[in-house]
Protein backbone atom coordinates (compact mmCIF):
# COMPACT_ATOMS: atom_id res chain seq x y z
CA UNK A 1 0.00 0.00 0.00
CA UNK A 2 3.03 2.19 0.40
CA UNK A 3 3.98 1.86 -2.93
CA UNK A 4 0.43 3.83 -3.69
CA UNK A 5 0.83 6.38 -0.92
CA UNK A 6 1.04 9.31 -3.18
CA UNK A 7 -1.58 8.07 -5.97
CA UNK A 8 -4.20 6.32 -3.20
CA UNK A 9 -6.38 8.78 -4.35
CA UNK A 10 -6.45 8.35 -8.00
CA UNK A 11 -7.30 4.91 -6.96
CA UNK A 12 -10.40 6.34 -5.11
CA UNK A 13 -11.67 8.33 -8.36
CA UNK A 14 -10.71 5.49 -10.21
CA UNK A 15 -13.51 3.82 -7.87
CA UNK A 16 -15.80 6.22 -8.42
CA UNK A 17 -15.22 5.97 -12.35
CA UNK A 18 -16.10 1.89 -11.95
CA UNK A 19 -18.76 2.11 -9.81
CA UNK A 20 -20.10 4.43 -12.58
CA UNK A 21 -19.64 2.27 -15.14
CA UNK A 22 -21.31 -0.86 -12.65
CA UNK A 23 -24.22 1.24 -12.18
CA UNK A 24 -24.52 1.89 -16.06
CA UNK A 25 -24.11 -1.72 -16.64
CA UNK A 26 -26.79 -2.60 -14.01
CA UNK A 27 -29.38 -0.38 -15.46
CA UNK A 28 -28.62 -1.62 -19.08
CA UNK A 29 -29.24 -4.94 -17.93
CA UNK A 30 -32.21 -3.63 -16.56
CA UNK A 31 -33.82 -1.60 -18.89
CA UNK A 32 -32.92 -3.29 -22.28
CA UNK A 33 -35.40 -5.70 -23.30
CA UNK A 34 -34.23 -9.21 -23.54
CA UNK A 35 -35.71 -9.55 -27.05
CA UNK A 36 -33.56 -6.27 -28.32
CA UNK A 37 -31.06 -7.32 -31.02
CA UNK A 38 -32.66 -10.45 -32.06
CA UNK A 39 -33.65 -9.72 -35.50
CA UNK A 40 -31.91 -6.03 -35.75
CA UNK A 41 -31.58 -2.80 -33.93
CA UNK A 42 -34.82 -2.97 -32.25
CA UNK A 43 -36.92 -4.96 -29.52
CA UNK A 44 -38.08 -8.31 -31.49
CA UNK A 45 -41.01 -8.79 -29.46
CA UNK A 46 -42.35 -5.43 -30.40
CA UNK A 47 -42.93 -7.62 -33.91
CA UNK A 48 -45.87 -9.73 -31.81
CA UNK A 49 -47.11 -6.93 -30.10
CA UNK A 50 -48.06 -4.53 -32.44
CA UNK A 51 -49.43 -7.55 -34.56
CA UNK A 52 -51.62 -8.10 -31.74
CA UNK A 53 -53.27 -4.42 -31.89
CA UNK A 54 -56.72 -4.54 -32.72
CA UNK A 55 -57.82 -3.45 -36.33
CA UNK A 56 -59.06 0.08 -36.50
CA UNK A 57 -59.60 0.33 -40.22
CA UNK A 58 -62.71 -1.37 -41.60
CA UNK A 59 -61.36 -0.27 -45.59
CA UNK A 60 -63.35 1.31 -48.25
CA UNK A 61 -64.99 -2.09 -49.70
CA UNK A 62 -66.92 -2.51 -46.41
CA UNK A 63 -68.02 1.29 -46.48
CA UNK A 64 -68.99 0.69 -49.71
CA UNK A 65 -71.26 -2.43 -49.31
CA UNK A 66 -73.71 0.31 -47.00
CA UNK A 67 -73.10 3.57 -48.47
CA UNK A 68 -73.77 3.12 -52.18
CA UNK A 69 -75.13 6.26 -52.58
CA UNK A 70 -71.98 7.82 -51.38
CA UNK A 71 -70.00 5.65 -54.03
CA UNK A 72 -72.06 6.82 -56.77
CA UNK A 73 -71.59 9.86 -56.00
CA UNK A 74 -67.98 9.88 -55.19
CA UNK A 75 -66.87 8.13 -58.10
CA UNK A 76 -68.29 11.01 -60.37
CA UNK A 77 -65.56 13.04 -58.90
CA UNK A 78 -61.82 14.26 -58.15
CA UNK A 79 -62.06 11.99 -54.78
CA UNK A 80 -62.99 8.56 -56.47
CA UNK A 81 -59.41 7.36 -55.53
CA UNK A 82 -59.60 8.91 -51.76
CA UNK A 83 -60.20 6.30 -49.60
CA UNK A 84 -63.24 7.05 -47.13
CA UNK A 85 -61.30 6.65 -43.89
CA UNK A 86 -58.33 8.92 -44.91
CA UNK A 87 -61.07 11.56 -44.61
CA UNK A 88 -63.49 9.96 -42.04
CA UNK A 89 -60.63 8.22 -39.86
CA UNK A 90 -60.35 4.60 -38.76
CA UNK A 91 -63.89 2.59 -38.62
CA UNK A 92 -63.64 -0.51 -37.83
CA UNK A 93 -65.97 -0.28 -34.66
CA UNK A 94 -68.49 1.88 -36.90
CA UNK A 95 -68.62 -1.11 -39.83
CA UNK A 96 -68.57 -4.28 -36.74
CA UNK A 97 -71.34 -2.17 -34.72
CA UNK A 98 -73.57 0.69 -37.06
CA UNK A 99 -75.25 2.26 -34.18
CA UNK A 100 -71.77 3.39 -33.05
CA UNK A 101 -72.19 6.89 -35.24
CA UNK A 102 -68.60 8.29 -36.10
CA UNK A 103 -68.02 12.20 -35.47
CA UNK A 104 -68.35 13.43 -38.93
CA UNK A 105 -64.87 15.90 -39.46
CA UNK A 106 -64.51 19.20 -39.68
CA UNK A 107 -63.92 20.21 -43.14
CA UNK A 108 -62.66 23.63 -42.27
CA UNK A 109 -59.47 21.50 -40.55
CA UNK A 110 -59.79 18.59 -42.50
CA UNK A 111 -60.02 19.84 -46.40
CA UNK A 112 -56.78 22.31 -45.60
CA UNK A 113 -54.57 19.42 -44.60
CA UNK A 114 -54.08 18.97 -48.57
CA UNK A 115 -55.71 21.93 -50.05
CA UNK A 116 -54.00 24.68 -48.54
CA UNK A 117 -51.67 26.70 -50.79
CA UNK A 118 -47.66 25.45 -50.23
CA UNK A 119 -45.43 26.33 -52.75
CA UNK A 120 -44.10 22.67 -52.53
CA UNK A 121 -46.88 21.44 -54.08
CA UNK A 122 -47.59 20.74 -57.86
CA UNK A 123 -49.10 23.61 -59.65
CA UNK A 124 -51.80 21.58 -60.81
CA UNK A 125 -53.05 20.40 -57.36
CA UNK A 126 -56.29 22.57 -56.26
CA UNK A 127 -54.89 24.57 -53.54
CA UNK A 128 -55.83 27.96 -51.54
CA UNK A 129 -55.04 29.95 -48.77
CA UNK A 130 -57.65 29.52 -46.71
CA UNK A 131 -57.77 31.90 -44.54
CA UNK A 132 -58.49 34.42 -47.61
CA UNK A 133 -60.58 31.77 -49.24
CA UNK A 134 -63.50 30.46 -46.60
CA UNK A 135 -62.34 32.97 -43.96
CA UNK A 136 -63.08 30.41 -41.38
CA UNK A 137 -66.09 28.74 -42.65
CA UNK A 138 -66.30 25.13 -43.25
CA UNK A 139 -65.42 23.89 -46.84
CA UNK A 140 -68.77 22.14 -46.88
CA UNK A 141 -70.50 25.35 -47.02
CA UNK A 142 -70.23 25.93 -50.74
CA UNK A 143 -68.43 22.31 -51.69
CA UNK A 144 -69.47 18.84 -51.74
CA UNK A 145 -66.87 16.92 -49.89
CA UNK A 146 -67.59 13.37 -51.82
CA UNK A 147 -67.45 15.07 -55.29
CA UNK A 148 -65.86 18.44 -54.91
CA UNK A 149 -67.12 21.39 -56.64
CA UNK A 150 -69.31 23.99 -55.75
CA UNK A 151 -72.76 23.50 -54.33
CA UNK A 152 -75.74 25.52 -55.41
CA UNK A 153 -75.65 27.53 -52.74
CA UNK A 154 -75.47 31.42 -52.41
CA UNK A 155 -73.47 31.37 -49.51
CA UNK A 156 -70.35 31.55 -51.46
CA UNK A 157 -67.04 33.57 -50.27
CA UNK A 158 -65.89 36.84 -52.10
CA UNK A 159 -62.72 35.52 -53.42
CA UNK A 160 -63.90 32.32 -53.87
CA UNK A 161 -64.27 32.99 -57.94
CA UNK A 162 -60.65 34.15 -58.06
CA UNK A 163 -59.02 30.89 -55.95
CA UNK A 164 -61.04 28.76 -58.76
CA UNK A 165 -59.71 30.53 -61.58
CA UNK A 166 -56.06 30.54 -59.82
CA UNK A 167 -56.19 26.95 -59.94
CA UNK A 168 -57.86 26.46 -63.22
CA UNK A 169 -55.11 28.53 -64.72
CA UNK A 170 -52.39 26.57 -62.89
CA UNK A 171 -54.20 23.77 -64.47
CA UNK A 172 -53.12 24.90 -67.75
CA UNK B 1 -42.13 30.67 -42.82
CA UNK B 2 -42.12 32.84 -45.77
CA UNK B 3 -41.47 31.90 -49.79
CA UNK B 4 -39.73 33.61 -52.43
CA UNK B 5 -42.66 33.37 -54.73
CA UNK B 6 -40.25 33.63 -58.11
CA UNK B 7 -38.45 30.18 -56.91
CA UNK B 8 -40.49 27.91 -55.57
CA UNK B 9 -39.33 24.45 -56.35
CA UNK B 10 -39.00 23.43 -53.13
CA UNK B 11 -39.90 19.39 -51.81
CA UNK B 12 -42.35 18.91 -49.09
CA UNK B 13 -39.91 18.23 -46.44
CA UNK B 14 -38.27 21.51 -46.87
CA UNK B 15 -41.26 23.52 -46.49
CA UNK B 16 -40.04 23.55 -42.79
CA UNK B 17 -36.68 24.27 -41.24
CA UNK B 18 -36.01 21.44 -39.53
CA UNK B 19 -33.00 22.28 -37.87
CA UNK B 20 -33.78 25.60 -35.75
CA UNK B 21 -31.85 27.91 -33.71
CA UNK B 22 -31.05 25.72 -31.23
CA UNK B 23 -28.90 23.21 -33.41
CA UNK B 24 -27.23 26.50 -34.28
CA UNK B 25 -26.35 26.93 -30.31
CA UNK B 26 -24.81 23.56 -30.23
CA UNK B 27 -22.12 23.80 -32.39
CA UNK B 28 -21.34 27.29 -30.83
CA UNK B 29 -21.42 26.11 -27.26
CA UNK B 30 -18.99 22.95 -28.23
CA UNK B 31 -16.95 24.92 -30.10
CA UNK B 32 -16.41 27.41 -27.27
CA UNK B 33 -15.14 24.21 -24.85
CA UNK B 34 -12.89 22.52 -27.32
CA UNK B 35 -11.07 25.89 -27.73
CA UNK B 36 -11.42 26.98 -23.77
CA UNK B 37 -9.80 23.88 -23.58
CA UNK B 38 -7.02 24.27 -25.96
CA UNK B 39 -6.08 27.66 -24.70
CA UNK B 40 -6.20 25.76 -21.21
CA UNK B 41 -3.56 23.58 -23.14
CA UNK B 42 -1.43 25.80 -24.31
CA UNK B 43 0.10 26.40 -20.48
CA UNK B 44 0.08 22.74 -19.43
CA UNK B 45 1.50 21.43 -22.02
CA UNK B 46 3.27 23.55 -24.09
CA UNK B 47 4.55 25.61 -21.29
CA UNK B 48 3.31 29.45 -22.47
CA UNK B 49 3.80 30.80 -18.78
CA UNK B 50 2.17 34.07 -19.83
CA UNK B 51 -1.62 32.44 -20.00
CA UNK B 52 -0.92 31.04 -16.79
CA UNK B 53 -3.69 33.63 -15.55
CA UNK B 54 -6.48 31.93 -17.56
CA UNK B 55 -5.12 28.38 -17.30
CA UNK B 56 -8.10 27.44 -14.59
CA UNK B 57 -10.34 29.73 -15.84
CA UNK B 58 -10.31 28.17 -19.15
CA UNK B 59 -11.25 24.82 -17.57
CA UNK B 60 -13.63 26.17 -15.37
CA UNK B 61 -15.24 27.81 -18.68
CA UNK B 62 -14.95 24.81 -20.50
CA UNK B 63 -16.85 22.42 -18.07
CA UNK B 64 -19.70 25.21 -17.66
CA UNK B 65 -20.21 24.85 -21.74
CA UNK B 66 -19.77 21.35 -21.73
CA UNK B 67 -22.44 20.81 -19.13
CA UNK B 68 -24.96 22.90 -21.05
CA UNK B 69 -23.56 21.96 -24.81
CA UNK B 70 -26.38 18.95 -25.50
CA UNK B 71 -29.20 20.72 -23.40
CA UNK B 72 -30.17 22.71 -27.20
CA UNK B 73 -30.59 19.00 -29.02
CA UNK B 74 -32.66 17.93 -26.13
CA UNK B 75 -34.85 20.83 -26.36
CA UNK B 76 -34.65 20.52 -30.10
CA UNK B 77 -35.77 16.71 -29.98
CA UNK B 78 -37.81 16.76 -27.21
CA UNK B 79 -37.91 13.52 -24.80
CA UNK B 80 -35.12 14.07 -23.13
CA UNK B 81 -35.21 10.99 -21.06
CA UNK B 82 -34.79 9.10 -24.65
CA UNK B 83 -31.13 10.73 -24.65
CA UNK B 84 -30.11 7.83 -21.99
CA UNK B 85 -31.56 4.91 -24.82
CA UNK B 86 -28.59 6.54 -27.48
CA UNK B 87 -25.95 4.69 -24.58
CA UNK B 88 -27.85 2.28 -23.72
CA UNK B 89 -28.75 0.48 -27.31
CA UNK B 90 -26.23 2.59 -29.00
CA UNK B 91 -26.57 2.19 -33.40
CA UNK B 92 -22.75 1.99 -34.26
CA UNK B 93 -23.62 3.13 -37.59
CA UNK B 94 -25.42 6.40 -35.84
CA UNK B 95 -22.57 9.86 -35.75
CA UNK B 96 -24.57 11.53 -32.99
CA UNK B 97 -24.90 8.15 -31.16
CA UNK B 98 -21.38 7.81 -31.45
CA UNK B 99 -20.87 11.46 -30.37
CA UNK B 100 -22.61 10.80 -26.68
CA UNK B 101 -19.66 8.49 -26.18
CA UNK B 102 -17.14 10.99 -27.08
CA UNK B 103 -18.94 13.77 -25.09
CA UNK B 104 -19.13 11.36 -22.14
CA UNK B 105 -15.26 11.07 -22.17
CA UNK B 106 -14.19 14.74 -22.86
CA UNK B 107 -16.31 15.43 -19.67
CA UNK B 108 -15.71 12.96 -17.39
CA UNK B 109 -12.32 11.76 -18.24
CA UNK B 110 -10.71 14.71 -19.34
CA UNK B 111 -12.42 17.85 -18.12
CA UNK B 112 -14.08 16.66 -14.75
CA UNK B 113 -10.57 14.91 -13.63
CA UNK B 114 -8.05 17.43 -14.61
CA UNK B 115 -10.16 19.87 -12.68
CA UNK B 116 -10.43 17.42 -9.66
CA UNK B 117 -6.37 16.75 -10.08
CA UNK B 118 -5.97 20.28 -10.30
CA UNK B 119 -7.89 21.99 -7.92
CA UNK B 120 -7.35 19.01 -5.26
CA UNK B 121 -4.87 20.93 -3.19
CA UNK B 122 -7.51 23.61 -2.67
CA UNK B 123 -10.35 21.03 -2.13
CA UNK B 124 -8.80 19.66 1.04
CA UNK B 125 -7.47 22.62 2.60
CA UNK B 126 -10.64 23.93 1.83
CA UNK B 127 -12.87 21.39 3.27
CA UNK B 128 -10.70 21.96 6.56
CA UNK B 129 -11.32 25.75 6.58
CA UNK B 130 -15.11 25.76 6.18
CA UNK B 131 -17.88 25.23 8.01
CA UNK B 132 -21.37 23.74 7.31
CA UNK B 133 -22.73 23.02 3.54
CA UNK B 134 -20.08 24.15 2.23
CA UNK B 135 -17.74 21.83 4.07
CA UNK B 136 -19.62 18.62 3.11
CA UNK B 137 -19.58 19.70 -0.27
CA UNK B 138 -15.53 20.11 -0.09
CA UNK B 139 -15.24 16.99 2.07
CA UNK B 140 -17.13 15.14 -0.61
CA UNK B 141 -15.29 16.15 -3.27
CA UNK B 142 -12.00 15.13 -2.05
CA UNK B 143 -13.30 11.42 -1.76
CA UNK B 144 -12.01 11.06 1.69
CA UNK B 145 -8.48 11.55 0.44
CA UNK B 146 -7.03 14.15 2.85
CA UNK B 147 -3.47 13.65 1.16
CA UNK B 148 -1.73 16.77 0.32
CA UNK B 149 1.74 15.77 0.82
CA UNK B 150 4.70 16.83 -2.07
CA UNK B 151 4.56 13.57 -3.56
CA UNK B 152 0.61 13.20 -3.72
CA UNK B 153 0.84 17.29 -5.39
CA UNK B 154 3.43 15.64 -7.61
CA UNK B 155 1.89 13.13 -8.50
CA UNK B 156 -1.86 15.41 -9.48
CA UNK B 157 0.75 17.53 -11.71
CA UNK B 158 1.82 14.46 -13.50
CA UNK B 159 -1.67 12.59 -13.30
CA UNK B 160 -3.11 16.20 -15.00
CA UNK B 161 -0.27 16.86 -17.49
CA UNK B 162 -1.02 13.54 -18.91
CA UNK B 163 -4.42 14.03 -18.88
CA UNK B 164 -4.17 17.29 -20.89
CA UNK B 165 -2.12 15.44 -23.26
CA UNK B 166 -4.96 13.13 -23.54
CA UNK B 167 -7.56 16.47 -23.83
CA UNK B 168 -5.83 17.69 -26.77
CA UNK B 169 -6.55 15.24 -29.18
CA UNK B 170 -10.12 14.44 -27.44
CA UNK B 171 -11.02 18.21 -27.79
CA UNK B 172 -9.83 18.34 -31.35
CA UNK B 173 -12.38 15.20 -31.54
CA UNK B 174 -14.85 16.46 -29.82
CA UNK B 175 -15.28 19.42 -32.20
CA UNK B 176 -14.21 17.32 -35.23
CA UNK B 177 -16.91 15.37 -34.67
CA UNK B 178 -19.50 18.36 -35.04
CA UNK B 179 -18.16 19.38 -38.15
CA UNK B 180 -18.05 15.63 -39.33
CA UNK B 181 -21.84 15.21 -38.67
CA UNK B 182 -22.73 18.27 -41.10
CA UNK B 183 -19.67 17.75 -43.57
CA UNK B 184 -20.74 13.71 -44.04
CA UNK B 185 -24.74 14.57 -45.31
CA UNK B 186 -23.47 14.40 -49.11
CA UNK B 187 -27.04 15.47 -49.81
CA UNK B 188 -26.59 18.74 -49.20
CA UNK B 189 -23.92 20.80 -50.93
CA UNK B 190 -23.86 23.32 -48.35
CA UNK B 191 -22.21 21.17 -45.94
CA UNK B 192 -20.62 17.91 -47.80
CA UNK B 193 -17.05 18.89 -47.57
CA UNK B 194 -13.87 17.45 -45.94
CA UNK B 195 -13.10 20.44 -44.84
CA UNK B 196 -15.72 21.10 -42.63
CA UNK B 197 -14.61 19.08 -39.60
CA UNK B 198 -10.95 21.21 -39.65
CA UNK B 199 -12.64 24.42 -39.99
CA UNK B 200 -15.03 23.57 -37.44
CA UNK B 201 -11.86 22.70 -35.57
CA UNK B 202 -10.05 25.79 -35.83
CA UNK B 203 -13.36 28.25 -35.70
CA UNK B 204 -13.90 26.51 -32.25
CA UNK B 205 -10.15 27.37 -31.07
CA UNK B 206 -10.89 31.07 -32.16
CA UNK B 207 -14.52 31.12 -30.40
CA UNK B 208 -12.77 29.49 -27.14
CA UNK B 209 -9.70 31.50 -27.18
CA UNK B 210 -11.82 34.93 -28.06
CA UNK B 211 -14.46 33.66 -24.95
CA UNK B 212 -11.80 32.92 -22.24
CA UNK B 213 -9.78 36.43 -23.27
CA UNK B 214 -13.07 38.50 -22.47
CA UNK B 215 -14.33 36.88 -19.63
CA UNK B 216 -10.35 36.95 -17.91
CA UNK B 217 -10.55 40.52 -18.92
CA UNK B 218 -14.41 40.94 -17.62
CA UNK B 219 -14.11 39.18 -14.72
CA UNK B 220 -10.27 40.51 -13.39
CA UNK B 221 -12.21 44.05 -13.73
CA UNK B 222 -15.05 43.21 -11.75
CA UNK B 223 -12.96 41.75 -9.21
CA UNK B 224 -11.28 45.40 -8.94
CA UNK B 225 -7.82 44.37 -10.18
CA UNK B 226 -5.46 44.62 -12.48
CA UNK B 227 -5.59 42.89 -16.21
CA UNK B 228 -1.99 41.07 -16.54
CA UNK B 229 -1.11 42.50 -19.87
CA UNK B 230 1.38 40.04 -21.02
CA UNK B 231 -1.33 37.70 -20.25
CA UNK B 232 -3.66 39.74 -22.11
CA UNK B 233 -1.56 39.92 -25.16
CA UNK B 234 -0.35 36.82 -25.77
CA UNK B 235 -3.33 35.30 -25.36
CA UNK B 236 -4.83 37.62 -28.27
CA UNK B 237 -1.61 36.71 -30.22
CA UNK B 238 -2.49 33.24 -29.97
CA UNK B 239 -6.47 34.15 -31.18
CA UNK B 240 -4.95 36.13 -33.99
CA UNK B 241 -2.79 32.88 -35.35
CA UNK B 242 -5.93 30.38 -34.66
CA UNK B 243 -7.87 33.35 -36.65
CA UNK B 244 -5.54 33.21 -39.53
CA UNK B 245 -5.76 29.82 -40.24
CA UNK B 246 -9.31 29.51 -39.83
CA UNK B 247 -10.16 32.32 -41.88
CA UNK B 248 -7.23 30.53 -44.62
CA UNK B 249 -9.20 27.24 -44.35
CA UNK B 250 -12.72 29.00 -44.90
CA UNK B 251 -11.21 31.17 -48.00
CA UNK B 252 -9.64 27.82 -49.41
CA UNK B 253 -13.25 26.06 -48.87
CA UNK B 254 -14.76 29.13 -50.44
CA UNK B 255 -12.34 29.46 -53.49
CA UNK B 256 -12.39 25.63 -54.13
CA UNK B 257 -16.22 25.94 -54.84
CA UNK B 258 -16.17 29.05 -56.98
CA UNK B 259 -13.66 26.60 -58.84
CA UNK B 260 -15.52 23.63 -58.78
CA UNK B 261 -18.70 25.33 -59.89
CA UNK B 262 -20.75 22.12 -60.04
CA UNK B 263 -24.19 22.40 -60.66
CA UNK B 264 -24.92 23.23 -56.76
CA UNK B 265 -22.96 26.41 -56.99
CA UNK B 266 -25.52 28.84 -58.61
CA UNK B 267 -28.04 27.94 -56.10
CA UNK B 268 -25.76 28.65 -53.19
CA UNK B 269 -24.43 31.91 -55.19
CA UNK B 270 -28.08 33.24 -55.19
CA UNK B 271 -28.33 31.92 -51.55
CA UNK B 272 -25.44 33.93 -50.67
CA UNK B 273 -25.99 37.18 -52.81
CA UNK B 274 -29.83 37.50 -51.28
CA UNK B 275 -31.05 35.03 -48.29
CA UNK B 276 -27.49 34.78 -46.75
CA UNK B 277 -26.00 38.45 -47.61
CA UNK B 278 -25.90 39.77 -43.80
CA UNK B 279 -25.36 37.15 -41.87
CA UNK B 280 -23.02 35.82 -44.09
CA UNK B 281 -21.33 38.90 -46.16
CA UNK B 282 -22.17 41.09 -43.82
CA UNK B 283 -22.04 40.08 -40.67
CA UNK B 284 -19.88 36.72 -40.61
CA UNK B 285 -17.22 37.69 -43.07
CA UNK B 286 -17.21 41.63 -42.82
CA UNK B 287 -17.72 42.20 -38.88
CA UNK B 288 -16.88 38.90 -37.45
CA UNK B 289 -13.91 37.84 -39.08
CA UNK B 290 -11.96 40.83 -41.06
CA UNK B 291 -12.06 43.01 -38.24
CA UNK B 292 -11.28 41.61 -35.72
CA UNK B 293 -8.49 40.16 -37.24
CA UNK B 294 -7.19 43.70 -38.56
CA UNK B 295 -7.86 44.62 -35.09
CA UNK B 296 -5.77 41.87 -33.82
CA UNK B 297 -2.95 42.97 -36.13
CA UNK B 298 -2.86 45.97 -35.32
CA UNK B 299 -2.49 45.43 -31.75
CA UNK B 300 0.61 43.27 -32.95
CA UNK B 301 1.66 45.67 -35.46
CA UNK B 302 1.45 48.87 -33.52
CA UNK B 303 2.75 50.30 -30.40
CA UNK B 304 -0.33 50.88 -28.60
CA UNK B 305 -0.81 51.96 -25.07
CA UNK B 306 -2.44 48.91 -22.44
CA UNK B 307 -5.89 50.44 -22.08
CA UNK B 308 -6.27 50.73 -25.71
CA UNK B 309 -4.47 47.55 -26.43
CA UNK B 310 -7.22 46.11 -23.88
CA UNK B 311 -10.12 47.99 -25.45
CA UNK B 312 -9.67 46.54 -28.65
CA UNK B 313 -8.81 42.83 -27.65
CA UNK B 314 -12.57 43.64 -25.84
CA UNK B 315 -13.83 44.91 -28.98
CA UNK B 316 -12.12 42.24 -31.38
CA UNK B 317 -13.37 39.10 -29.12
CA UNK B 318 -16.77 40.27 -29.44
CA UNK B 319 -17.09 40.62 -32.70
CA UNK B 320 -15.22 37.29 -32.94
CA UNK B 321 -17.87 35.49 -31.07
CA UNK B 322 -20.92 37.30 -32.91
CA UNK B 323 -18.59 35.82 -36.45
CA UNK B 324 -18.60 32.57 -35.01
CA UNK B 325 -22.15 32.39 -33.84
CA UNK B 326 -22.96 33.69 -37.41
CA UNK B 327 -20.56 30.91 -38.92
CA UNK B 328 -22.38 28.43 -37.05
CA UNK B 329 -26.21 29.97 -38.04
CA UNK B 330 -25.21 30.47 -41.67
CA UNK B 331 -24.00 26.27 -41.83
CA UNK B 332 -27.16 25.07 -39.83
CA UNK B 333 -29.55 27.63 -41.17
CA UNK B 334 -28.14 28.64 -44.71
CA UNK B 335 -27.70 24.46 -45.38
CA UNK B 336 -31.69 24.32 -45.31
CA UNK B 337 -32.40 27.60 -46.67
CA UNK B 338 -32.09 26.24 -50.50
CA UNK B 339 -34.23 22.83 -51.78
CA UNK B 340 -32.38 20.10 -52.97
CA UNK B 341 -34.00 20.86 -56.44
CA UNK B 342 -31.43 23.70 -56.36
CA UNK B 343 -34.09 25.94 -57.68
CA UNK B 344 -36.31 26.96 -54.66
CA UNK B 345 -35.68 28.96 -51.72
CA UNK B 346 -37.47 29.42 -47.86
CA UNK B 347 -36.68 31.64 -45.08
CA UNK B 348 -36.18 31.33 -41.88
CA UNK B 349 -38.02 33.34 -39.39
CA UNK B 350 -36.84 32.79 -35.67
CA UNK B 351 -40.02 32.45 -33.20
CA UNK B 352 -39.79 34.65 -30.30
CA UNK B 353 -41.45 32.35 -27.23
CA UNK B 354 -41.76 28.76 -28.77
CA UNK B 355 -39.73 26.13 -27.42
CA UNK B 356 -37.24 26.24 -30.08
CA UNK B 357 -37.69 30.42 -30.05
CA UNK B 358 -35.41 33.27 -29.14
CA UNK B 359 -35.11 33.31 -25.89
CA UNK B 360 -35.24 29.74 -24.37
CA UNK B 361 -31.75 29.81 -27.02
CA UNK B 362 -30.63 32.86 -24.94
CA UNK B 363 -31.54 31.20 -21.81
CA UNK B 364 -29.70 28.60 -22.97
CA UNK B 365 -26.53 30.69 -23.60
CA UNK B 366 -26.88 32.07 -20.26
CA UNK B 367 -26.83 29.07 -18.68
CA UNK B 368 -23.45 28.84 -18.83
CA UNK B 369 -22.27 31.52 -17.32
CA UNK B 370 -24.12 30.65 -14.17
CA UNK B 371 -23.06 27.53 -13.78
CA UNK B 372 -19.33 29.68 -14.29
CA UNK B 373 -20.65 31.71 -11.78
CA UNK B 374 -21.13 28.67 -9.33
CA UNK B 375 -18.27 27.25 -9.97
CA UNK B 376 -15.92 30.25 -9.08
CA UNK B 377 -17.55 30.75 -5.82
CA UNK B 378 -17.06 26.56 -5.46
CA UNK B 379 -13.12 26.61 -6.77
CA UNK B 380 -11.61 30.27 -7.14
CA UNK B 381 -9.57 30.28 -10.11
CA UNK B 382 -8.24 33.48 -10.23
CA UNK B 383 -4.10 33.21 -9.44
CA UNK B 384 -3.46 33.52 -5.87
CA UNK B 385 -6.77 33.46 -4.88
CA UNK B 386 -7.24 29.82 -3.56
CA UNK B 387 -6.05 28.91 -0.35
CA UNK B 388 -2.89 26.87 -1.31
CA UNK B 389 -1.65 29.97 -2.67
CA UNK B 390 -1.95 31.41 0.56
CA UNK B 391 -0.01 29.23 2.49
CA UNK B 392 2.96 30.77 1.06
CA UNK B 393 6.36 28.70 0.33
CA UNK B 394 5.95 25.72 -1.45
CA UNK B 395 2.00 25.93 -1.62
CA UNK B 396 2.56 29.07 -3.57
CA UNK B 397 4.42 27.96 -6.30
CA UNK B 398 1.14 25.95 -6.68
CA UNK B 399 -1.53 27.97 -6.89
CA UNK B 400 -2.24 27.66 -10.64
CA UNK B 401 -1.95 23.79 -9.14
CA UNK B 402 1.27 23.32 -10.05
CA UNK B 403 4.57 22.39 -9.09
Amino acid sequence: MNRFKDSEHLLRVTGVFLAGIVLFLCLRAWFVPKSFGQYGHYRADSITEIAALPIRHAGHEVCESCHADVLEVKHTGKHANVNCEACHGPLAKHAEDPSIKPVLPDTAVLCARCHEANSAKPKWFPQVVTAEHSQGLPCNTCHQPHKPGLKDTDAKPADSKTADSKTAEAKK
Amino acid sequence: MHFIPAANFTYPNEIELNWSILVVLYPFITGLVAGAFILASLERVFNVEAVKPTYRLALLTALSFMIVAPLPLQLHLGHPERSFEMYLTPHTSSAMAMFGFVYLWYLMVVLVLEIWLDFRHDIVLLSRSTTGLKRVIYRLMTLGSQNISPGALRFDDRAGYTITIIGIPSAFLLHGYVGFIFGSVKANPWWSSPLMPVVFIFSAMVSGIAAVMLLYMGTTKLRGEKINQDCADTIAKYLFYAFIVDFSLEMLDLIHRIYEADESFRSLDFMVHNSLWIPHVIIQLLMGTLTPILLLAATQLMKLPPVTRQRMYALAGSLTLIGIFAMRWNVVIGGQLFSKSLLGYTTYTVPLWTREGLLPAIALTLMPFGILFVLVKLLPPWPGSGPSAKLGGLHAETSGGRL
